[in-house]
């Protein structure tokens, strides 16, 4: 089995090569940026929240990166909207890799998923529930 | 390179390496070759590692099975026997780089990088202070870089880089503009690991040693393919890893002038390393094991002394030939593509077998990743070296490093892994 060619799978290249939800709000609830040094990928997420302040309206993301990370923020941020900062919250590695429906070797993992460390520790420094950091970064 | 040296029989080589005839692919959870390998093993990360010839093996299997015992202390036989096997692999790691002080220059470390910080922690903390100045250069590896920056902020002393030109090779007039009467070291990588260039480690003794510094030349990716003959270069310390040359994980060298060595105090304290001990004080033991706290890596240095026999004997201008003209067989194909970018300098410069590139649009771990898929093992990523990688502007690069079992074919297998990315992503 080769996990290499299932992981660049049509989705995936398409995401990559058309990023959805890819720019800059203009007036986010919060943004949030992150990185991962495996492959120096590097993303920012801006959410923007309704007014009873927990469902998530719209997001989007900016990054430069991996087509894994770049594809799975592609497809994060679109699964995000409508979701609550709370199902957000819930969310872990084994939802982005559902969502990305491939086989992700183990290195790579942290590509996938570093959409979605960089949404929920945003989520959680705006409630101030986590010590504001600049950036987030996959080793921790 | 001009002068004749005669090829050798790369399929005896390979023979001497089991590892070279695995299949991959399988189930990577249980390690070793399991049944659903299919894919013959393309092994083009020596930079990161070398393979292992049987030999080496053999020799510290050997060690275990049959005189595996501490060394300096016992009296018993076996402890004998690893004694002087241990103590004579210095002599023999001496006599490969030409330090004709013997096993009194050679301390065993762990890797390259413990060497590098051995002398920081020893000799930087002690003598290094504000108004004093580190040189690097540009192309640093990390264990390089981030040991005399860091020993630079505990003691206050400035680190300055040497600028690299377009080609990667390091810009000697910067680097004369830079040390000067308050350069203390001057730390600088003999072959680049991501770029391939050798540097002019021995007019850079000069020009330390004419304005009072040390030098320390960082071999890791020198020793393993290129003679080197430390006394030639003019270093006061070297450093390199067995496991990039044919040897064992776990040991590396450090290498240092018998005078500088003998005036440092040692930076692990413990066993071994004493001479003398009371409650109140200890006196140290003599050079080498000084440095050699505790006890000491002794298979993996019997192992190494191996691996320098086999290097020899194959002969390592002969090694050295092969693996550049693999690099300038895989850089004159990647030249050829308009969507290639190959860093470093240009074929027919002397260079190592290290070929770091960028394929336009795959970035370089999607390209590893895919490289995969043919058993390509390459290396992606910043190579430890993220300021150069700055330089160069990219966060990343795929290198394809080469020693002396690869072939032609396997740079062409290299070839074909690239243009089957290049398609899944156009």
């Amino acid at each position: 089995m080769s996990m290499g060619s299932d992981m660049y799978r049509q989705q995936i290249l398409d995401h990559y090569k058309n990023p959805r939800n890819y720019g800059e709000l203009d007036d986010p609830t919060f943004s949030h940026v992150g990185e991962n040094p495996l492959c120096g990928d590097a993303i920012r997420v801006d959410v923007q929240l309704a007014d009873d302040g927990e469902t998530i309206e719209y997001v989007s993301f900016e990054g430069d990166g991996c087509a894994i990370s770049q594809a799975s923020a592609s497809m994060f941020s679109g699964e995000l909207q409508g979701k609550t900062l709370a199902e957000l919250d819930e969310m872990d590695r084994d939802d982005v890799i559902d969502l990305l429906g491939v086989d992700i070797s183990p290195v790579r993992v942290k590509c996938a998923v570093l959409a979605e460390i960089v949404a929920q520790d945003g989520a959680a420094i705006y409630r101030g529930e986590k010590e504001d950091v600049e950036r987030s970064t996959t080793e921790e | 390179m001009s002068k004749h040296i005669e090829p050798f029989d790369v399929e005896g080589v390979r023979a001497d390496f089991p590892i070279l005839s695995r299949e991959v692919g399988g189930d990577i959870s249980t390690p070793g070759a399991g049944p659903d390998d299919s894919t013959p093993l393309v092994y083009l990360d020596n930079g990161a590692t070398s393979q292992t010839p049987e030999r080496v093996i053999d020799a510290m299997s050997t060690y275990y099975r049959e005189y595996n015992s501490n060394v300096h202390r016992g009296v018993h036989h076996l402890s004998q026997e690893a004694s002087i096997a241990y103590e004579t692999a210095h002599d023999r790691l001496a006599e490969f780089i030409g330090a004709s002080g013997g096993r009194e220059e050679i301390v065993f470390t762990k890797n390259t990088t413990e060497s590098m910080n051995t002398i920081a922690y020893s000799w930087g903390l002690a003598e290094l202070g504000p108004g004093d100045e580190i040189v690097l250069s540009e192309m640093e590896h990390h264990a390089a870089l981030v040991t005399w920056q860091q020993i630079a902020k505990k003691t206050g002393a400035d680190v300055k880089f040497v600028r690299i030109d377009d080609d990667g090779r390091l810009d000697m007039d910067h680097a004369r503009e830079l040390i000067g009467e308050n350069t203390e070291m001057v730390s600088v990588v003999h072959v680049s690991n991501v770029l391939g260039t050798v540097n002019p480690v021995a007019d850079l003794a000069d020009l330390a040693h004419a304005n009072d510094a040390y030098i320390f030349a960082d071999g890791a990716q020198a020793a393993p393919n290129r003679p080197v003959d430390v006394e030639e270069l003019g270093v006061d310390f070297y450093a390199f890893s067995g496991h990039k040359m044919c040897g064992p994980t776990g040991i590396g060298v450090l290498y240092g002038k018998e005078h500088l060595l003998e005036a440092i105090d040692p930076f692990l304290y413990g066993g071994m390393m004493i001479r003398k001990v009371s409650f109140e004080d200890s006196t140290w033991n003599e050079l080498p094991w000084k440095f050699e706290a505790g006890t000491p890596l002794i298979a993996e240095g019997i192992g190494l002394a191996e691996a320098a026999d086999y290097i020899d004997e194959i002969g390592m201008e002969r090694i050295q030939r092969h693996e550049l003209e693999l690099a300038d067989y895989a850089m004159e194909q990647l030249e050829g593509f308009d969507d290639v970018e190959v860093y470093g300098p240009p074929r027919g410069e002397d260079r190592s077998g290290v070929v770091s590139f960028n394929l336009d649009g795959v970035h370089a771990h999607d390209l590893a990743s895919i490289m995969n898929d043919y058993a390509v093992a390459i290396r992606a990523g910043d190579h430890c070296t993220q300021p150069l990688h700055e330089t160069l502007g990219t966060a990343a690069s795929a290198r394809a490093s080469f020693y002396l079992y690869n072939t032609r074919e396997e740079v062409d297998t290299l070839l074909e892994a690239i243009d089957s990315a290049r398609q899944l992503f156009a």
